[in-house]
């Protein structure tokens, strides 16, 4: 007993940190980052003026669908979808609009606390009510996708509203380089403070597990209906980031949600996140927005009719997706 | 309080569930000393699972009192019964996939070097904590789930059926390690249907029945009897080896001009199958038996249609076929039972559905389908496997053993020629095993061939005519049924000469698992540690 102990040390395998040792545990993300750098390429190919200006428009612009996608990729993970993404959004952006409007600084800072807390406070609605009633995660985000954009209309029925000015200065313009808009400064910080030390604590672990497999995840002792609460939470809370950051970028509140819910369920796909759960985490997804984005910008400069550039994005999600499964059967056949 | 109680580690008394109008549990007790291995036995639906569940907190008791170490127990979660000391091992271990094993020890809290000593102890040195869940061997995740208990040193320890399908060399290993907490201050509690594992690791055994505690055997010598005849009730009276010798010996006749129903040759499938070569004649049973890993999966894949051979040949009544989806094995009368029910059931549909579903879809695949043929046919199928059909409009709400009953049922109800049986008695209770093996008869008797690997040795004489042995992807040894008893089916699936010395882990095997505790093994017993 005591000779074999000695030799449990042994062969302990240790992670490789560099570059290549993380690209090699993340394949899926840096295919995307490869595919990323294609993109821009072609698009300084096609339009030559392209350049540091055309980067920060598009940055704030892709703000509220990158934090979209962040939530979205949350509540996968943890096995769950949310339809209610775009309508968290909507309600949380004129919420803020119709507070911010003529308010000083101060208060403002005030509000945007606010209106997070207001983030958690609806995901943690969605994620109780699927919990407390036991109906499937898709229906009851689906009831609340109109339940929130009937609140947003009952807020502000037409676009309006105001944003304070350094909330909007927050995300405009670059910082330091040209090279590096502040919105995805702020993306960073965001998803920096919040999810990367979650993701490490075993809370993070809960989430994956519980969309993993959820009777492994409840016999290992995960509190399963409160993980279940706490994914929605979080999506709620990226959600009023998303609307704090389309108030940010217009100065103005819509009651009207874009298509932000789906657009973020594409980019989840296309991010490596399995809509089966438990894989996958939201990076992939940020780069998956920009690419996707990139694509749209492409056709647009090529002249392409728009309504035909939206059947080739559909195209090409299915194609990268299928294309990407395909990798990954050879290699489990390898 | 009685004098005495306080001495006992568990003690359950009364405990009763019901689900609505069904009663899991009527009056269930149990009482485990310290230091000891403790027995759960029952057929299936005898409440052992519910008694778990009430155990570990994921299912809360009716009425009943539960004390551990002389204190009022309650959990309401599994997480509350491991701080209380309360650990299970289930048959489906509970890893999950998608993270590494590291990240699973990770996230139970358990510390890893004790993981680590008992991986070694149990026979996975090597095994590497970052590979990730979903690609490791069912075998190597037992033993990890149970090596991730062991590491917490719970007061009570629960096992259900941690064996099943765990290879001979591994079963060793772990019932060595059980064997060894006799004598701590704490206590297991085993559930296995593998009565010579009982008698190898368990001082005491509580046996269930229809939801009620029946008795309390000491494990000795010749009390296999006394725990079936409890378990069987008043189903079958007799051991085990009386009513399943309803086979003749000799009843298939050597057929050299006869052409096989299934002739392979030389069969390859990457790494895992090399060469593999077997006839199959109509009113034979084929037993096929190999430790885990040596390339039985992919053989029954091919079989099957769900995978293509990279080399070889297979004759199905003398034409050469090739099967490029399962609808093409089955449409050669080539048909399939896995051990894991949920591959072949449609779990969320009824017994009715899930029995007709390959005739149905055969008969007339766009057209309607013909229902009083189909209630006919069903009836029968019911009837002859005496499947048990309160729970027949869910599937998933029937216990292992009918769920397994209706998956012969479908094929047996649409007329069978050839089934292909992997391991189909896996984790069912000893009565419903008795009927499966009898049905393989009866099916072999009217004329059909069937294939059967399975995991326990001891099958093979209870229900194959013959059997091939599969060591390495290839076919090592054939051997007549009458020659086919445990020892000399072991030294096979080894790839040892008949004659051969057994290596001293495999003679332990649950023999004297005390005496052979000290001995870690020198024999070729240890090389299936390395997970593939």
């Amino acid at each position: 007993m005591s000779a074999s102990a000695g030799s449990v040390d042994r062969g302990r395998p240790t992670l490789r940190w560099d570059a290549v040792g993380i690209a090699r545990r993340n394949l899926w993300t840096s295919g995307l980052v490869g595919l990323l750098v294609i993109f821009l390429a072609l698009t300084k190919f096609i339009q030559p003026t392209y350049g540091a200006a055309g980067i920060q428009g598009l940055a704030i612009s892709l703000l509220p669908i990158a934090l979209a996608a962040v939530a979205q990729a949350i509540v996968v993970i943890s096995g769950g979808i949310d339809l209610s993404v775009g309508s968290m959004m909507a309600l949380t952006s004129v919420t803020s609009a119709v507070l911010m409007k003529g308010q000083s600084d101060a208060v403002a800072v005030v509000i945007v606390i606010a209106i997070l807390g207001m983030g958690l406070l609806l995901g943690t609605i969605n994620g109780g009510l699927i919990v407390a009633t036991r109906v499937p995660d898709i229906i009851v985000t689906l009831a609340m996708l109109f339940v929130w954009a009937g609140f947003a209309l009952l807020v502000l029925h037409t676009p309006g509203g105001g944003a304070a000015p350094w909330l909007m200065e927050s995300i405009r313009g670059p910082l330091v380089s040209e090279w590096l808009p502040r919105a995805v400064v702020v993306l960073a910080v965001v998803v920096g403070v919040v999810w990367v030390p979650l993701q490490r604590s075993t809370v993070g672990l809960s989430l994956y597990a519980l969309g993993s497999n959820r009777l492994a995840a409840f016999r290992s002792g995960v509190p399963v209906g409160r993980t279940k609460i706490l994914s929605y939470a979080l999506a709620g809370l990226f959600s009023a980031l998303g609307g704090l950051a389309l108030t940010a970028s217009t100065g103005i509140g819509s009651p009207v949600p874009g298509s932000y819910t789906l657009e973020s369920v594409a980019a989840i796909v296309l991010g490596g996140v399995s809509l089966a759960g438990g894989r996958g985490g939201v990076v992939g997804p940020i780069i998956a927005v920009v690419v996707l984005a990139l694509i749209r910008t492409d056709l647009t400069f090529l002249g392409v009719n728009p309504n035909w550039s939206e059947v080739i994005q559909g195209a090409i999600l299915i194609g990268v997706v299928m294309f990407g499964s395909l990798l990954a059967m050879r290699k489990v056949r390898a | 309080m009685i004098p005495g109680t306080t001495d006992l580690l568990l003690d359950a008394t009364g405990v009763a569930k019901s689900y609505g109008a069904v009663v899991a549990l009527r009056s269930a007790s149990l009482a485990v000393r310290p230091g000891e291995v403790h027995a759960l036995m029952g057929a299936n639906g005898a409440g052992k699972s519910t008694l778990v569940k009430i155990l570990t907190g994921a299912v809360r008791p009716d009425t009943g009192s539960i004390s551990v170490r002389g204190r009022s127990y309650t959990a309401h979660s599994p997480s509350e019964a491991r701080a209380g000391g309360v650990v299970s091992v289930y048959q489906e271990p509970a890893l999950i996939p998608d993270l590494d094993v590291r990240s699973n020890l990770r996230l139970t809290r358990t510390p890893v070097d004790p993981v680590r000593h008992w991986l070694v102890e149990l026979g996975l040195p090597d095994l590497d904590l970052t590979s990730l869940v979903r690609n490791l061997p069912l075998a190597s995740l037992r033993v990890i789930d149970l090596a991730r208990a062991l590491a917490i040193e719970p007061a009570l320890l629960m096992l259900d059926e941690i064996t099943a399908a765990l290879p001979a060399n591994l079963t060793e290993r772990v019932l060595e390690v059980i064997g060894r907490q006799k004598g701590t201050d704490r206590s297991v509690i085993f559930i296995s249907h593998r009565l010579i594992e009982i008698a190898a690791v368990c001082d005491r055994a509580t046996v269930l029945r229809e939801g009620a505690t029946v008795g309390v055997v000491d494990v000795t010598e010749g009390s296999d009897d006394r725990i079936v005849e409890l378990m069987l009730g008043d189903i079958v009276r007799g051991g085990p080896a009386t009513s399943a010798d309803g086979k003749t010996p000799g009843a298939v006749a050597a057929r050299a001009s006869v052409t096989p129903r299934i002739a392979a040759r030389s069969l390859a499938s990457g790494t895992e199958l090399r060469d593999v070569s077997f006839d199959l004649y109509a009113g034979e049973v084929l037993g096929v038996v190999a430790l885990e890993g040596q390339g039985q999966d992919a053989l029954f894949d091919i079989l099957s249609g769900a995978e293509r051979p990279d080399g070889g040949e297979l004759r199905i009544d003398g034409a050469a076929v090739s099967f490029r989806h399962p609808a093409d094995a089955i449409r050669a009368g080539l048909v399939y039972v896995p051990a894991d029910r949920a591959e072949a059931l449609l779990m969320q549909r009824s017994v009715r559905e899930n029995i007709a579903l390959p005739f149905s879809t055969r008969v007339s695949a766009w057209g309607l389908i013909n229902v009083g043929d189909e209630r006919r046919k069903v009836d029968k199928a019911v009837a002859t496997l005496q499947i048990d059909t309160r729970a027949a409009s869910e599937v998933r709400r029937l216990s292992g053993g009918n769920q397994q009953k209706v998956t012969i049922a479908r094929w047996v109800a649409g007329g069978v020629r050839t089934m292909l049986c992997f391991d189909p008695t896996r984790g069912i209770d000893i009565g419903t095993k008795q009927q499966i093996y009898q049905l393989v008869r009866d099916l072999a008797g009217a004329g059909a061939a069937v294939l059967y690997y399975t995991s326990e040795l001891k099958e093979i004489q209870l229900a194959c005519d013959r059997a091939v042995v599969i060591f390495g992807g290839r076919v090592v040894a054939e051997i007549a049924v009458e020659d086919a008893d445990e020892p000399a089916l072991l030294r096979a699936a080894y790839n040892l000469r008949a004659d051969a010395p057994m290596p001293e882990t495999v003679a332990a095997t649950a023999v004297a698992v005390e005496a052979g505790a000290a001995p870690s093994g020198t024999g070729p017993g240890d090389v299936g540690a390395a997970p593939q």
